[in-house]
């Protein structure tokens, strides 16, 4: 078995005039949640179209679970599961006959098709509805379904495309629960694209941001966090004035001081001793409620890459 | 191959029977026709609906518009639905997506013609009992069955074309619509412009002909048609082209 579900090198796709993917370079273990983000129009869903053999490449080479996708498409496609931009359901079939119609598709038996069908709907709280017509269903339940859908043969690698856009924020929760609980249950590597960075920190265990094209970043949430971002103190209470905010601003260990929404924010060197500032905060005048210590959320890391490419 | 076929048909039956909303509102717009084949036109024609050839023909084209809406609805809606990218997906050859969405479509327009022509029969030897019991001309029946089969396959391939180049299932089932139209309105209007001399040549041309080999001509022109017309059909869906469509 290849050491990497994903491995792509110098993969590239143009359209006509425009370069939607530039060159990327991916290694994506087995067994992980990676997240793909970007804002719209980065290449994330060419590059699935790419990985899934649906489109050629103009330049470059990319191997999925250990087959070349460009002469073993059907394989890959055969081994995978995909949730894509639209959830795929038909919506004048019932959930039983979305799920048969996948399951067929992979040449399951009929019984383990019936085992299947019940234990995933089970799993996602929508077997007493097996038999609904889909198109009468909520967003939040379709998306669960389809997500069902792309688990029906149990795939070795799971392509997710925006699963939680357009969601509401309990329906998007909810699914995100139930991917994390699925993705941990099967064992299956799971390629996540996203812009939602909370969704990406909660989920996975590596990401890559992408931009125009082009692969700005990959590592752990973690890792990105502390590699583009300064470490940073959360500051409650009253009193800050412009000459303690001055009076921070020229401490050497100080990166940046703000006033946001009332809360100090301060951006320090990595070795910084938060001792000493709190004194400095003190002696200013200020009164001090709360002290909060913690990384740039993945949010602003991504923002900040946005910004430095521009 | 034969299993990926018959995994297509099995969803197209079921999204066919669905296409009113219900299950029984397909089963409805089936009966309907087969009504209208199997005992109306039996009753309103009486036994003259075993001997007279036209009858026979005129009729049996009825499920061919049927053809038309499923193949258009299986094809342009599929993508107006946004289902076909997550079919392209999976592990589904090309062909087999295609042949089972043809054969889907041929099957249904045929067997409702063949249940609505074996119902017919069945009529009119209730409605005018007769010893022995009568059926139609065999070599009528069956030159009429494939003909419709081999006419089926053609509207078909012309509707998957039309269809792949049409924005909505609207726009294609207007496309095939007026295609259809034209093809049935051409010759009648023709003959009504057409003038007297020219007529009578045509009927005694006509009168001249040897109807045997007339349909053999015929049915050989529809399978080289539909030879052709599948072929451009299935150069045409693949998945690479039509995940940039």
């Amino acid at each position: 078995m290849s050491e990497y579900a994903v491995q792509t090198r110098g993969l590239t796709r143009d359209f006509s005039t425009v370069r939607a993917l530039d060159h990327l370079d991916l290694d994506i273990p087995h067994g992980i949640v990676f997240g793909f983000l970007g804002p719209n129009g980065a290449g994330k869903t060419t590059t699935i179209h790419l990985l899934l053999g649906l489109l050629k490449a103009t330049e470059g080479s990319a191997h999925v679970l250990g087959l070349d996708v460009f002469s073993q498409a059907s394989q890959i496609r055969a081994q995978s599961g995909a949730l894509l931009e639209h959830t795929g359901l038909y919506e004048r079939l019932t959930a039983q006959e979305n799920l048969e119609y996948y399951g067929r598709i992979a040449r399951m038996s009929s019984g383990d098709r019936s085992m299947r069908i019940r234990e995933l709907l089970e799993k996602l709280d929508l077997f007493d509805r097996r038999n609904e017509s889909v198109g009468k269903w909520s967003r939040g339940m379709k998306q669960k379904l389809a997500v069902a859908r792309a688990l029906m043969h149990h795939p070795r690698l799971l392509f997710l495309d925006e699963p939680t856009s357009g969601l509401d924020p309990i329906s998007a929760s909810t699914l995100r629960d139930d991917l994390a609980m699925i993705a941990a249950n099967e064992g299956v590597t799971v390629f996540l694209t996203t812009h939602n960075l909370t969704e990406a920190e909660k989920l996975c265990a590596q990401v890559a941001v992408i931009r125009e094209g082009k692969l700005l970043r990959v590592g752990s949430p973690d890792l990105l966090r502390t590699q583009e971002a300064a470490p940073r103190m959360e500051v409650v209470g009253t009193g800050f004035s412009e000459s303690l905010l001055a009076a921070l601003r020229s401490h050497p260990e100080v990166l940046s001081a703000e006033l946001i929404n009332s809360h100090l924010i301060i951006e320090t060197q990595p070795s910084a001793d938060t001792a000493p500032l709190v004194n400095l905060i003190v002696t200013n005048g200020a009164s001090i409620e709360e002290v909060r210590k913690g990384k740039a959320s993945l949010e602003e890391v991504f923002l900040t890459l946005m910004e430095e490419e521009k | 191959m034969i299993t990926d076929i018959q995994t297509v048909l099995w969803k197209e039956f079921k999204e066919i029977m669905a296409i009113r909303g219900s299950r029984r509102g397909g089963l409805f717009t089936m009966g309907i026709l087969i009504a209208l084949i199997g005992i109306f036109m039996p009753l309103q024609s009486g036994p003259e609906w075993f001997t007279n050839p036209l009858l026979l023909i005129a009729w049996s084209w009825m499920p061919l518009f049927l053809v038309m809406g499923i193949i258009s609805d299986s094809i342009a809606g599929e993508r107006e639905r946004h289902t076909l990218e997550t079919l392209l997906a999976s592990r589904l050859p090309d062909a087999a997506i295609l042949f089972g969405k043809i054969l889907a479509a041929v099957f249904y327009a045929w067997i409702t013609l063949v249940i609505g022509l074996l119902l017919g029969a069945l009529v009119i030897n209730i409605a005018h009992p007769q010893s022995p019991t009568k059926f139609y001309d065999i070599q009528m029946f069956l030159g009429v069955v494939v003909m419709v089969f081999l006419g089926a396959l053609l509207m078909t391939a012309i509707g998957v074309l039309a269809s792949l180049r049409a924005e909505t299932v609207r726009q294609a089932y207007q496309r095939m619509s007026i295609g259809f139209l034209a093809i049935w309105f051409i010759p009648i209007i023709g003959m009504q412009i057409m003038p007297a001399e020219w007529k009578d040549v045509l009927n005694s041309t006509l009168m001249g002909l040897n109807w045997g080999s007339l349909v053999i001509g015929v049915m050989g022109g529809l399978i080289v048609l539909d030879i052709i017309l599948l072929m451009i059909a299935f150069n045409r869906f693949r998945r690479t082209r039509l995940i940039l469509d």
